[in-house]
């Protein structure tokens, strides 16, 4: 709850620091900021329900609940925006005037992102979405002068306050057929129905949600505005978006399913299973296809929505189980990897003004240090051991395989090996391509920059050569 | 703390190669990887000592899923560590001797990275463990392969060589998921499940026929890709001719040996049932291939080709002698693997002291060399008259074994294996006669025998081709428990 509060106000002061014009400060200001409520998340680690002073009425404790799992996904956000904030200098310099309203949105987004992983109240969930999801409308048109960044803002917007209406109209059938909007007693109302003829009415809603929820995490078939937003976006708030916004809609939706409709999954079973085979196919087709690595990038994060869909599939029983550990584990190995690779990412495309893979050819020898953390984070997103992303797909497969669906993984299996062909060509263009002449000069690295992809690079090892450490957690 | 130091000291090795530079580099490597083969013959001698419990490392690694870091050395790991820890440094001189690699330190260290690797797979005794070394391995020969190569068509190639193994090896993960649900819990555990390499025997063998029988494929895949068999060895002329030496030298010394290896280990006695319904096709699949790579080697005229493809011939040969299920054919395959992997890097390290004097590979522009270099062409011959398997050489142990267990097997399987003797005469002979007998070409003045330092690389090798040959008991006696205990588990 600490975490809500702290983002707000800090949220605010950071918009004064923005009338002081103090450009300079804003930087080490929202780190500093970001470090400090990382940690105070971390305080309410195995404290779960016992929101202190304040916030202990149940008026608080029946919209949100604080819980080991809340901490570990808030931790995850907390940790993706911190990392990634390095990479938003050399937008400090391209874009001087008004920054501090983009430190400020990013903060308020996060305030969205952990009301969607704590809520125990299907309004907290939408009041959640929309902080976030509004604030990102936003930061997708921040690069004001470019007629993509403005596209992509209009899409984002329009499709995706169409997709909250649907949540929402989800979200009203829901209450209409059980009355009530907490998890637990929505669990309870669908197992004793007070009205068995609302069925039909609870199913509808049902479906409307998950598809509500879809839109946001781009799950095919709903992911067609996916590739061009990200494309569009300046690339510092596509990594967010890839990572805070998928992140935390999984977890939001793991939270729905398992806790508030076990007993509905006759109707979320199938479609979510059919959305994951679909989402796995389209996502890993589109990615194999692309010659921009940003795009790539794009449609790779629709392949990992598939992923995690998976393990949505697996998603029985409580909060603790194979299912959540194992969406846990995935989404920490997808973001660490995700921000790397985006950062190097940025770095290239804005002193070399492209973002395909042939801007990224020679890289190995200009930038060994850019080259490795690229492909370290390319080999843990195709899952290749070693790295993070291996074990995240093998606690998802092995959870899911568990529940029976040996074909499920079978046919994502297959999927990832189409995974390795497209993350493959981003290294053969770094270490086996020569750099286009006149575009072989160094990328200018800042030290802080270096250091934060080092230290990506090595948690991404460490994730996949001891991930002990992080199963078993809640 | 034995079997760990051998494991990740090559690692250690490769990582501190990053602050060397130049000679400091080589030293370094040489220095690490002879250190290495010294602790290997420390462990051998141990081994024959004391027996292999003092090198059991089992370690809790991932504790809620029941995957436990498991490894070991028993007489067919220790065959394999072997070998691998005398080839390294042989491989690593030849390295050395090409000047014009960029960025030799990362190269070298990449060599002790696939070390690692390597030793990490013969030492495995948990699946995971397995696989998790099994694809660590692939990593940097990927780079090596293509990084430092100078073909036009390398990406291609090695694009091809990367995709065909991972997708082999998913498929073994997709399996080993499978058996690893059936697993129950390790004692003292609070997993559902282990991977411990007795749990997957112990899962394997309730299985039912025709589970065990699709389960034999996915794990075999992986296998199949990395030895190669026909069909599924495409990826491999290309890549062997097209790498630089020293990454084909791990290509086909060693890393082949993974496929074998993870045969007899994680094949056989896991799905035992699945193995005796496929036995049939498989040893046919082996025995295409002998003839087919034989074939088309002698058609070659490229000297690292025709190696290739020779070498697919031989690798034939190891397959259907493993699947044999006799005692006498798995013991000639572990003869085989040591004799092929002493042969065949042999084979590339005279193929590239050719090339880097005459900037050739090509026979028909050979010929006449023998008249300068009187040293090369005798260390050509040993490993040539050892890879025909000339009696008193490795090639003719392993090679004998192999075809007595196929005949046991069946009479007619073992004429028709019989050929790749016949044909590697053929092929290699031929090799032999138009590179360095026949007309003289532009080289036959010019060409300078071998160096001291050259000749020290052959010497290890032609040492070790006469020991398989001599004294194949040797190996043989340090295999055989383990052997026996693989046939036990297959029921044979």
């Amino acid at each position: 709850m600490l975490p809500i509060v702290l983002l707000s106000v800090f949220g605010i002061a950071n918009l004064f620091l923005g009338f002081l014009r103090s450009n300079r400060a804003l930087l080490p200001f929202a780190l500093v900021v970001l470090a400090l409520i990382f940690g105070v998340n971390l305080l309410d680690w195995n404290h779960a329900g016992s929101m202190t002073g304040l916030f202990d009425s149940p008026y608080v404790t029946q919209m949100l609940s604080v819980n080991n799992y809340s901490v570990a996904f808030s931790g995850i956000v907390l940790f993706t925006a911190l990392v990634l904030l390095p990479f938003s200098r050399s937008y400090v310099a391209a874009h001087e005037p008004n920054l501090a309203e983009y430190y400020s949105l990013l903060l308020f987004s996060l305030v969205g992102a952990i009301m969607m992983v704590s809520y125990n109240h299907l309004i907290m969930l939408f009041v959640g979405i929309e902080i976030l999801s509004i604030s990102m409308y936003v930061l997708a048109g921040s690069d004001k002068r470019n007629v993509r960044s403005n596209e992509a803002a209009l899409k984002y917007f329009l499709q995706g306050s169409f997709a909250t209406g649907i949540l929402l109209f989800g979200i009203a059938l829901v209450y209409g057929a059980t009355g009530t909007f907490q998890l637990n007693e929505l669990a309870t109302n669908i197992a004793a129905p007070a009205n068995a003829s609302l069925q039909p009415m609870l199913y509808v809603g049902v479906l409307l949600m998950v598809i509500g929820i879809g839109f946001k995490i781009s799950a095919a078939p709903f992911h067609f505005w996916t590739p061009d937003v990200y494309e569009g976006t300046p690339t510092f708030f596509t990594a967010f978006m890839s990572t805070v916004v998928k992140t935390v809609g999984f977890a939001a939706f793991l939270k729905l399913l398992v806790v508030a409709l076990p007993g509905t999954s006759a109707v979320w079973l199938p479609t979510i299973t059919a959305m994951c085979v679909l989402t796995l196919l389209l996502g890993n087709v589109g990615a194999a296809v692309q010659t921009s690595a940003k795009r790539m990038l794009a449609y790779s994060s629709v392949s990992h929505a598939g992923y995690l869909l998976l393990g949505l599939v697996a998603g029985r029983g409580q909060l603790s189980g194979p299912a959540a550990q194992s969406i846990f584990f995935y989404s920490l190995a997808y973001s660490i990897a995700t921000v790397a690779a985006f950062g190097v990412l940025k770095l290239v495309a804005d002193q070399r003004g492209r973002e395909d893979y042939a801007g990224l050819a020679g890289l190995a020898r200009t930038n060994p240090l850019l080259a490795f953390v690229m492909t370290v984070a390319m080999l843990s997103l195709g899952g290749i051991p070693l790295t993070g992303g291996f074990f995240g797909k093998f606690f998802i497969f092995t959870a899911v395989a568990s529940q029976g669906y040996i074909w499920l993984v079978v046919f994502a299996v297959l999927m990832s090996m189409v995974g390795i062909y497209y993350y493959l060509k981003p290294a053969i263009a770094m270490y086996m391509r020569p750099a286009e002449p006149g575009a072989d000069a160094p990328i200018v690295v800042d030290g802080f920059q270096s250091a934060t992809l080092v230290l990506l690079a090595i948690l991404t090892l460490v994730l996949g050569i001891l991930p002990g450490f992080l199963t078993g957690l809640f | 703390m034995l079997t760990a130091f051998l494991v990740f000291f090559p690692l250690a090795a490769a990582l501190l190669l990053h602050f060397a530079k130049g000679g400091a580099a080589r030293a370094l490597a040489l220095g690490a990887s002879l250190l290495e083969f010294a602790v290997a013959v420390f462990a051998a001698f141990s081994y024959v000592h004391n027996g292999p419990a003092g090198f059991d490392l089992n370690l809790s690694w991932i504790p809620s899923a029941g995957i436990s870091f498991h490894l070991g050395i028993d007489g067919l790991s220790l065959c394999l560590v072997l070998l691998t820890t005398v080839l390294v440094p042989i491989i690593l001189l030849t390295a050395f001797r090409h000047e014009e690699y960029d960025n030799p330190g990362a190269f070298y260290a990449l060599v002790l990275f696939m070390q690692t690797g390597l030793l990490g797979v013969f030492t495995a005794l948990d699946a995971f463990v397995f696989y998790f070394f099994w694809e660590v391995a692939l990593i940097p020969i990927y780079f090596l392969a293509g990084a430092w190569s100078r073909s036009d068509r390398r990406i291609q190639i090695t694009f091809k060589f990367f995709l065909y193994t991972i997708i082999g090896s998913l498929f073994m993960l997709a399996g080993f998921v499978y058996l690893y649900l059936q697993t129950g819990p390790a004692a003292g555990s609070l997993a559902a499940h282990s991977s411990d390499i007795q749990a997957f025997y112990a899962a394997g063998k309730q299985l039912a026929a025709s589970q065990q029988g699709w389960l034999f494929w996915l794990i075999f895949a992986a296998f199949a890709v990395k030895m190669p068999i026909f069909p599924f060895h495409t990826w491999q002329p290309d890549t062997y001719t097209e790498s630089p030496a020293p990454a084909t030298m791990l290509l086909s010394g060693i890393m082949l040996k993974m496929g074998i290896y993870g045969c007899l280990r994680w094949l056989l006695p896991v799905v035992p049932l699945g193995v005796s319904q496929w036995q049939h096709l498989v040893i046919v699949l082996a025995i295409i291939g002998i003839v087919y790579g034989a074939i088309i080697a002698i058609r070659q005229r490229d000297m690292k080709r025709l190696i290739a493809y020779s070498s697919l011939s031989h690798v034939g040969l190891m397959i259907a002698g493993v699947f044999s299920l006799k005692a006498i054919g798995l013991q000639g395959a572990v003869v085989q693997m040591l004799a092929h992997g002493v042969n065949v890097v042999g084979m590339f390290l005279v193929a590239d002291a050719i090339e880097r004097r005459t900037g050739t590979r090509y026979l028909p522009d050979l010929g006449g060399l023998t008249r300068r270099t009187p040293l090369l062409s005798v260390c050509f011959l040993v490993m040539l008259l050892s890879t025909v398997a000339l009696p008193l050489t490795g090639g003719f142990v392993g090679e004998f074994l192999l075809l007595a267990g196929v005949y046991e097997f069946n009479m007619w399987a073992g004429a028709v294996a019989g050929l790749t003797i016949i044909f590697s005469a053929v092929y290699l002979l031929r090799m032999y006669q138009r590179a360095m007998l026949g007309p003289d070409s532009a080289y036959s003045e010019t060409i300078t025998d071998l160096s001291g330092a050259e000749l020290a690389m052959f010497a290890p090798l032609i040492v070790l081709v006469f020991w398989l040959g001599l004294f194949p008991g040797t190996f043989l006696h340090l295999s055989e428990p383990t052997i026996s205990g693989i046939l036990t588990l297959v029921g044979r």
